[in-house]
C-alpha cells in the first residue's frame, strides 16, 4: 500500500473520529470487565465472608449467582462490542476506504 | 505413506491395548471404539485437507477462509483443555466454589483479547503474532525474541498435556503410559504436518462439539436428576458432603497478592498464548476476527458453567457410592481429577463412560495439535525464515521447514512427556500462562498502542519480564519446595505475574525512553503507518482465492 494512500486516510476528518469512537469504546468496556472481575477477586481475598451469606432460605449462597453472572457479563460484552464494531465502526471503516479511493 | 503411517499408528495402538491385559485396568471397549472412530474420522480430515494445503498461507492459516463462527469454536476446541475439563470439574468436586474462581479467571481474558488485540493483530499479522511485534522494529532481536517467548510457552503447555495424556489414557484405556504418550505424538505429528492448519481446526472443531455435547449431556441429566433446581442441587452437595463449605470461597485464593497475580497471569497470559494468537490469522478480516472471539466466549463461558454443574452434581453422585471409592486411599478412585469420568458412569453407565473418555483424549489430541503448529510456526516462520534466511527464502523451503519443525517438536514432546512421567509438573500450565503474560503480552500489545516502543526497549523489557517470571517460578513453592525440596519458599506468592509484568512494561518503557538512536527515531515515525492499517485494514493480508 502506498504512503499515499495513507496519507489521504490520515487526512479524512472520518478517520479521527473512527478511531477517537472505537478506542474509547473498547476502553470503556475493558475497564468494565477489569472492574468487575478484579471486584470480584478482591472480594474473595479480603472479605470471603460476604460470598458465603445465604440467600433466603436454603444453601445456595451470594457468591454463586455473583460468580455466575461475571462469566455472563464476560460474554455480553464481547456480544456488545462485536455488535457496535461490526456495524457502526466497520460501516466508518468502508465509507473511509471509499472516499480515498475515489479521490484518486 | 499416510496410510502406511495410519496403519502403524493403529497397530501400535492395538499393540499397546494388547498389552494392558496384564495390567490392572479393565478394558473399555466401547471407549476404544469410539476413540478409533474418532481417529479414524479425523485422519480422513487430514487426508482431504492435506490435499488442500499447498501454500505456506494454507499451512499456517488454512488460507484465511475459515469463517468466524468456525473459528470461534475451534478456538474454543484449543482451549477447553483436558485439563480444564477433568480439573476444573475435579476442583468444584473438592472445593466447591473455589473451583469457579478459576474458571472464572480462564474465561475473561477473553472479552480483553477482544477488545484490544484481536482486529489490530489481524490487521498487521500475517501467520505469527512476532510479524505484528516486529511490523515496525527490526526483525532479527524482535523475531528471536518472540519466538523464544512462543516456544518456551508451547513446550511447558506440551510438556503439561503430554504427561496429563498419559496418565489419563493409562487410566481410561489401560493403556501403557509410553504408549499414550507415543501414540498422542505420534498422531499430532500426522495431523499437522500433513494437513497443516485446515485439518487442525477441524480436529479442534470436532473436539469441541463432541466435548460441548457430552458435557451437556451430563449437566442436563444431573439437573433432570435434582429437578431443575440449583437450589436442590446445592442442598443435595452440602447433604452429602455434610459440610457447607463447598458454597462459600475458601482458601484456594489465600492472600490479595496472590489472588491478584494469579488473576493477572490469566487474563493478560491468555492474550499472549500463541496457539491461541495464531488462531486470529485464520480468518478473512477483522469483522470475522471479533465474531470468532465473541463465538468463543460463549462457547467456553458455557462450558464452564457445565463444568461447575458437573463438579457438583459428582459431589451429589459420587461422595456416598462404594463403586466409586478407593477402600485404601479415601476419596474417589484415581482422585479429584477423575471426578468427571466416573459422573459419566454413574449417569450413563460404560457406555457413556467410553464416550467421555473418547473425548477427553480427542481434546488432548485437538490441543496438542495447536500448540505443535504454533511451535513449528514460530521456527519456520520466525527462526528460520526471518531471521536465518533474513526472509530471502521461498515459500516452499519456509514450508518443509516447519513441516520437520512439526515432526522435531513431536519426537521431543514425546520424549519430554516419557522423561516427565514422574514429577510434578503442576507449575507449568502457571508458569507458560506467567511467560505469556509478562514476555508475549507486554511486547504485543506495546507495539500495537505506544509510539514510542524501540527495538530496544521491546528486547530489554521484554527479557526482563521473561526472566523474572521463570526465576520468581524456580523460587516459588511450586518449584522451589515441590520439585527441589527445599523447606520454604523464597518467593512467598502463587504466581509471578503482579511483579514480572510490571518489570517487563517498566523495562520496556525505560529502555525505549532511553533510546536515542537514529533507528529508533525511524520506529517511532513508522508507527503511524502501522497504525492506520491496523485501524482500518488497508493493506492487510486477505484470504487467498482458492
Amino acid at each position: 500500500m502506498s504512503q499515499h494512500v495513507y496519507d489521504r486516510v490520515k487526512a479524512n476528518p472520518k478517520f479521527a473520529e473512527l478511531v477517537q469512537k472505537r478506542s474509547r469504546f473498547a476502553w470503556q468496556l475493558s475497564i468494565v470487565m477489569l472492574v468487575v472481575y478484579y471486584a470480584f477477586i478482591l472480594v474473595i481475598a479480603f472479605s470471603p465472608a460476604t460470598f458465603a451469606q445465604k440467600i433466603g432460605e436454603g444453601v445456595t449462597t451470594v457468591g454463586i449467582p455473583v460468580g455466575l453472572s461475571v462469566i455472563v457479563i464476560a460474554f455480553v460484552l464481547t456480544g456488545i462490542y462485536t455488535q457496535r464494531a461490526n456495524g457502526e465502526f466497520d460501516d466508518m471503516t468502508n465509507q473511509i476506504k471509499e472516499e480515498v479511493r475515489s479521490g484518486e | 505413506m499416510k496410510w502406511g503411517l495410519l496403519l502403524l499408528s493403529l497397530s501400535s495402538f492395538v499393540f499397546a491395548a494388547d498389552a494392558q491385559f496384564s495390567g490392572k485396568r479393565d478394558l473399555n471397549i466401547s471407549a476404544i471404539v469410539m476413540f478409533l472412530l474418532f481417529v479414524v474420522a479425523t485422519l480422513g480430515i487430514t487426508y482431504w485437507a492435506a490435499k488442500r494445503t499447498k501454500t505456506a498461507k494454507d499451512f499456517y492459516t488454512a488460507g484465511g477462509g475459515i469463517t468466524g463462527f468456525q473459528n470461534g469454536l475451534a478456538i474454543a476446541g484449543d482451549y477447553m483443555s483436558a485439563a480444564s475439563f477433568l480439573g476444573i470439574s475435579g476442583l468444584v468436586y473438592l472445593k466447591g466454589f473455589d473451583g469457579l474462581i478459576y474458571s472464572i479467571g480462564f474465561l475473561v481474558g477473553w472479552p480483553i483479547i477482544l477488545f484490544l488485540v484481536a482486529e489490530q493483530l489481524r490487521n498487521l499479522g500475517k501467520y505469527t503474532f512476532s510479524d505484528v511485534a516486529s511490523y515496525r522494529l527490526r526483525q532479527t532481536p524482535i523475531r528471536t525474541l518472540a519466538a523464544f517467548g512462543s516456544l518456551a510457552t508451547v513446550a511447558l503447555y506440551l510438556i503439561a498435556q503430554m504427561v496429563g495424556a498419559g496418565q489419563l489414557i493409562q487410566i481410561l484405556f489401560g493403556l501403557d503410559y509410553e504408549y499414550a504418550v507415543i501414540m498422542v505424538g505420534i498422531l499430532m505429528i500426522l495431523y499437522v504436518t500433513f494437513g497443516g492448519m485446515l485439518a487442525t481446526t477441524w480436529v479442534q472443531i470436532i473436539k469441541a462439539v463432541l466435548l460441548l455435547s457430552g458435557a451437556s449431556f451430563m449437566a442436563i441429566m444431573i439437573m433432570y436428576k435434582v429437578g431443575f433446581s440449583f437450589e436442590s442441587l446445592f442442598s443435595q452437595a452440602v447433604a452429602a458432603k455434610k459440610s457447607a463449605s463447598i458454597m462459600a470461597p475458601g482458601g484456594l485464593v489465600s492472600d490479595p497478592i496472590s489472588a491478584i497475580s494469579l488473576g493477572m497471569a490469566l487474563m493478560f497470559g491468555t492474550a499472549g498464548l500463541p496457539h491461541i494468537l495464531m488462531r486470529f490469522f485464520t480468518v478473512s478480516d477483522a469483522k470475522e476476527a471479533r465474531k470468532s472471539v465473541f463465538v468463543a466466549t460463549g462457547f467456553i463461558g458455557y462450558f464452564y458453567i457445565l463444568t461447575f454443574i458437573i463438579g457438583f452434581g459428582a459431589i451429589v453422585l459420587l461422595t456416598n457410592d462404594p463403586t466409586y471409592l478407593d477402600p485404601i486411599k479415601g476419596g474417589i478412585i484415581g482422585g479429584g481429577n477423575m471426578s468427571a469420568i466416573h459422573t459419566a458412569h454413574a449417569i450413563g453407565g460404560n457406555l457413556f463412560l467410553g464416550f467421555i473418555s473418547a473425548v477427553a483424549f480427542a481434546t488432548i489430541l485437538a490441543v496438542v495439535s495447536g500448540l505443535t503448529l504454533a511451535g513449528a510456526s514460530a521456527v519456520s516462520h520466525d527462526l528460520y525464515a526471518n531471521v536465518f534466511a533474513r526472509g530471502r527464502v521461498d515459500e516452499m523451503m519456509e514450508m518443509k521447514v516447519s513441516k520437520y519443525s512439526t515432526i522435531a517438536l513431536g519426537i521431543v514432546a514425546i520424549f519430554l512427556g516419557i522423561a516427565f512421567e514422574k514429577q510434578n509438573i503442576a507449575f507449568m500450565v502457571g508458569l507458560a500462562f506467567a511467560i505469556a503474560a509478562s514476555a508475549n503480552f507486554p511486547i504485543l500489545f506495546l507495539s500495537m498502542f505506544w509510539k514510542k516502543l524501540t527495538t530496544k526497549g521491546a528486547v530489554w523489557g521484554g527479557s526482563l519480564g521473561l526472566l523474572t517470571a521463570i526465576v520468581l517460578v524456580i523460587l516459588s513453592k511450586a518449584v522451589w519446595v515441590d520439585v527441589l525440596g527445599y523447606k520454604t519458599a523464597i518467593y512467598a506468592y502463587g504466581n509471578p505475574a503482579i511483579f514480572s509484568m510490571a518489570v517487563a512494561f517498566i523495562g520496556i518503557w525505560l529502555f525505549s525512553l532511553m533510546d536515542q538512536s537514529e533507528d529508533a527515531q525511524k520506529e517511532i515515525e513508522a508507527y503511524e503507518h502501522q497504525f492506520i492499517r491496523s485501524q482500518t485494514g488497508i493493506g492487510a493480508e486477505g484470504a487467498s482465492s482458492h
